[in-house]
């Protein structure tokens, strides 16, 4: 239980997939505009990072390992996930039209994003148990999911700040970012490894 | 050599595998329309009347659905109709603009009317018999009052009367109800032809 836990924090806190590992920044620079839409870009990442990981832990435990085909490893995973999000997008489609409505349009955008491929890959280079490997996925989306929100309320003040014409836009928006990754650094010796 | 034909088929197999399984997902997942748009509308009387201001029950779902359209116009169907709507949209209830008059029905007089047939094009679920210079008469039971076809008459000979609604044929102007569903499909039967 004690294991699970410092998994969590460690994901969500110390090992930060955008601020701490640098995975995912495209969502997080692109969708991150709008407190809104990213809360909806939040759930789909949590969404397909857990699947992600389940998956292709089973896929690398059932079929890569016996096979003796580790090194395919990368494009087998895109192939999984690529074609399980599709999946459940259709699925979700026809069955749940309003959760289609408020996830469907994030979920192509993140289909194979680094950072859930990255997940993936760091699962199997831990050597997790399925249970591990799931809430390692959980964590990662969690702390993902908490940088996009704060980062998104950031940026929407940053609106109505006096900027620096030459600071306008993108420049400030990556400066935030860096001071954010900065601040978070603060947590590293929470947990170790 | 030999080694690389199991990477080779397991690889392609895979890609084979799930190739298929979207394709014949895509198939039976197929979604018609916007669901949410057939949800909204099945909520509506179906009484066609227009008085929301989009020609018909249909199009006022679909107004409702993209958001062109508030949750709170239609009139037949008052509050109760605009609490579910506002309820599966995930809207805020609005206040009802316009309280539903009594019901009405349309009556031509005939000895005034001079088989113009302009009526019969307006009428949203075709309850107008008639032929050009003929007289046209209203289908009372079928009239659901919406009053199109009094603003079109040339010669001004369509009156709006209450209706001598009898007991036996009476039903509430309500989604799921006979007269919804008729409504409904001569709708639909209008717009066909």
């Amino acid at each position: 239980m004690h294991e699970y836990l410092i998994i969590l924090i460690s994901m969500v806190l110390v090992n930060n997939f955008v601020l701490a590992k640098f995975l995912g920044i495209c969502p997080f620079l692109g969708v991150s505009a709008k407190t809104e839409t990213a809360i909806g870009m939040s759930f789909a990442v949590m969404f397909v990072m857990t699947l992600a990981s389940v998956s292709t832990w089973l896929v690398q435990h059932w079929l890569l390992q016996p096979l003796g085909l580790e090194y395919l490893q990368t494009v087998f995973f895109i192939l999984v996930i690529a074609s399980l999000v599709q999946l459940v997008e259709m699925i979700m489609h026809k069955t749940s039209p309003l959760l289609h409505q408020s996830l469907g349009v994030f979920l192509p955008l993140i289909t194979t994003n680094c950072a859930v491929l990255g997940v993936a890959l760091l699962n199997v280079q831990k050597d997790l148990s399925l249970l591990a490997a799931s809430l390692y996925g959980l964590g990662a989306a969690l702390g993902f999911s908490l940088v996009l929100v704060v980062f998104a309320a950031l940026r929407e003040r940053l609106d109505g700040a006096p900027i620096p014409t030459a600071f306008k836009g993108s420049p400030i928006t990556l400066i935030t970012a860096g001071m954010m990754s900065l601040a978070f650094l603060g947590f590293s010796g929470l947990v170790k490894g | 050599m030999s080694d690389l034909w199991i990477p080779v088929l397991v690889l392609g197999g895979a890609a084979a595998l799930f190739g298929l399984l979207l394709a014949i997902s895509s198939k039976l997942f197929k979604v018609e329309g916007n669901p949410l748009e057939e949800k909204v509308d099945k909520m509506l009387p179906q009484t066609q009347c227009g008085q929301c201001g989009f020609p018909g029950c249909k199009p006022y779902a679909h107004a409702v659905v993209s958001g062109e359209a508030e949750v709170n116009h239609c009139v037949p169907g008052g509050e109760r109709v605009m609490l579910q709507i506002a309820d599966l949209m995930g809207v805020e209830p609005k206040d009802i603009t316009e309280e539903a008059a009594a019901p009405m029905v349309a009556f031509i007089r005939e000895d005034e009317c001079i088989g113009c047939t302009l009526c019969i094009k307006a009428c949203p679920v075709d309850c107008i018999i008639g032929a050009p210079k003929q007289y046209h008469v209203v289908i009372a039971s079928e009239c659901t009052g919406c009053t199109l076809c009094v603003e079109p008459c040339p010669v001004d000979c369509i009156d709006m009367l209450q209706k001598p609604e009898l007991l036996e044929h009476w039903s509430w102007p309500l989604p799921g109800t006979a007269r919804a569903d008729l409504g409904h499909e001569r709708r639909e039967h209008h717009h066909a032809t």
